[in-house]
């Protein structure tokens, strides 16, 4: 009998470590990350000033005059994350209210995971898809468009991040209780008003907080800017222009031969970093919101 | 400019109606109870209901005398709920539900099982309370507001004084009136039961429903929720499903005793309770079952 729960005592010691060592590494990931990350970029700022890297108005590591100005980079990602919230954001409440107030349980059943597939698709499918479809029909369309623009990616982003804005937000209004529906349709209201001013509201920290984290996606693609948005780091609001985006940036340069240590080299930690600063400002926004949905009902 | 005055009706006739089919949809007209009182509400008539294949009521014959309260009793299961339900059509909101038979609502003389009932405007003529209080995650206020808004009132004044009226009548108002615009989830269960029972009342229905109201609650919250039920008799019909016995024979006029989807017994409370005619009654009542 001793012997049996000295055995258990170790077996859960054995457990404990395992554990420990997964979320460890977990930890350990992230912490070097940012350490690389950090220690890379430090060096940048040693040769380039941090005033020059927010306050010049142009891109140009690799030119034979170089300027260190991240903001071109920085409106090229807006530019396009915000054309993709504003496709998604109006397109994922009409699909997250009918799947979760109209749609039936079979119709559920089908839709839902078909919205989820498009998270499963290889961005690179969406980066040519972009390109060599989407572009030449929006051509025809959008006059003085270019070959590589913002507004199509945009658009196509748009879509990608749908299993976040349609389907985070349909998860949260799925989570208001059913008795909080049936009290509003016990006073006569309709299907829709009932969405709309009772579910919705009740919902919409999880909602919000779905497309923050699909705009921080958006803001974090690599792949489909890079093929279809140019290489062209570019201080314009204009959607029909090619631009750069951080991300754009790093995958050109990361793919090109740039000696080890240069300054070239060193900028895309930089803009890495900054980045990092920017995904982790908005999944922490995403974050603060989803715990306040508790709160409501 | 046409297209968008057209498009705009459409969307409010989206929030207002059930469907585009108005002018065929059948609507209850109780602006004549007032004068003309009959002893009856509703005449339920051969009610079957069935959840897809499952017969959860059979055959029921019930008239529920008009500005009374009616209690339902029986065991779990036993289809109380069911039929309390069917009075508000709440079973249409799930698919695979069925009604046979007729619930005649007087004085209109109208069936509201019909298919072509407007349910929004019978939902406005029964109200209805829960089994655990449900307010909307919205303030005191607009909780009561609600219904109003629902109806189609926009004037602020007139919101206001039927709120502060609801709420009285639900015997809140005192406990309230200084913090209307807080969270409804800042109350007490009690509290938050008595403002489900303010929103029903606002609208001004014919008839509420109460679905086991006190089951979540304290002896002292219950005993305030049964004293309201019966002051609110005076405009209103009461239909109250109910667990207790003893709370069906405190706030009761009249009681029907279900079993297995059937009514075995409906009569005057105080008969229910001291002479029963069926022996099933008399089993359930002395506690022998249930």
């Amino acid at each position: 009998m001793f012997s049996f729960i000295a055995y258990k005592k170790l077996l859960d010691k054995c457990v404990l470590a395992v554990f420990f060592t997964a979320g460890f590494i977990t930890i350990f990931i992230t912490v070097g990350i940012v350490y690389v990350l950090l220690s890379d970029a430090i060096r940048f700022f040693q040769e380039v000033p941090i005033e020059r890297f927010l306050t010049e108005k142009e891109w140009t590591p690799v030119f034979a005059t170089k300027k260190f100005g991240i903001w071109p980079l920085i409106t090229g990602t807006f530019l396009i994350a915000a054309i993709a919230v504003l496709v998604s954001v109006p397109l994922g409440l009409v699909i997250a209210i009918y799947l979760s107030e109209y749609a039936s349980v079979r119709v559920k059943e089908i839709a839902k995971p078909i919205i989820e597939f498009l998270e499963a698709v290889p961005t690179v499918v969406y980066g040519y898809f972009t390109l060599l479809f989407v572009t030449p029909i929006l051509q025809k369309i959008v006059p003085g468009l270019e070959a590589f623009n913002s507004l199509a990616p945009g658009i196509v982003l748009g879509f990608m991040i749908l299993p976040y804005t349609a389907s985070m937000a349909e998860d949260a209004m799925k989570g208001v209780p059913q008795r909080i529906r049936e009290a509003s349709y016990a006073l006569g209201a309709t299907r829709l008003r009932t969405a709309i001013t009772i579910v919705l509201p009740a919902a919409i920290s999880g909602v919000v907080a779905g497309f923050i984290l699909g705009a921080s996606r958006a803001i974090g693609e690599t792949m489909v800017v890079a093929i279809a948005a140019g290489m062209y780091p570019n201080l314009t609001l204009d959607p029909r222009e090619p631009i750069q985006t951080m991300t754009g940036y790093i995958v050109q340069v990361a793919l090109g031969d740039l000696p080890y240590g240069s300054i070239e080299y060193l900028s895309i930690f930089a803009v890495g970093f900054a980045l990092f600063i920017i995904a982790f400002i908005f999944n922490s926004i995403a974050l603060w919101l989803r715990s306040r949905i508790r709160e409501a009902y | 400019m046409v297209m968008v005055g057209t498009i705009i009706n459409n969307i409010k006739s989206l929030f207002l109606k059930t469907t585009n089919k108005s002018t065929e949809t059948v609507k209850l007209n109780t602006k004549n109870d007032v004068k003309k009182e009959g002893d009856i509400k509703l005449e339920v008539k051969d009610l079957n209901f069935y959840y897809g294949d499952f017969r959860a009521l059979k055959n029921i014959n019930l008239k529920i005398p008009t500005r009374k309260i009616t209690a339902l009793i029986g065991p779990s299961g036993c289809g109380k709920t069911t039929l309390l339900r069917c009075f508000n059509r709440m079973h249409d909101l799930y698919p695979g539900s069925r009604y046979e038979g007729s619930i005649i609502f007087y004085p209109d003389g109208i069936n509201i099982l019909a298919p072509n009932i407007d349910l929004l405007n019978l939902r406005r003529k029964v109200g209805m309370v829960f089994q655990r209080p449900n307010p909307f995650p919205k303030s005191i206020f607009e909780n009561v507001a609600y219904g109003l808004r629902v109806n189609g009132i926009r004037d602020k004044k007139l919101i206001q004084e039927k709120v502060e009226w609801a709420l009285k009548s639900a015997a809140l108002w005192d406990e309230v009136k200084d913090r209307l615009n807080a969270n409804a989830y800042s109350l007490s269960g009690g509290q938050q039961q008595r403002l489900c029972i303010a929103r029903a009342i606002a609208i001004e229905p014919d008839i509420v429903l109460f679905d086991e109201p006190t089951s979540a609650l304290d002896p002292i919250s219950t005993a305030k929720i049964e004293e309201l039920i019966i002051t609110l008799k005076e405009k209103l019909t009461i239909i109250i499903v109910t667990h207790n016995m003893q709370q069906a024979a405190r706030v009761s006029d009249y009681t029907g005793f279900m079993y297995l989807g059937e009514l075995i017994e409906f009569d005057k409370t105080q008969k229910i309770f001291t002479v029963p005619s069926q022996k099933l009654t008399e089993d359930y009542i002395t506690g022998r079952f249930g």
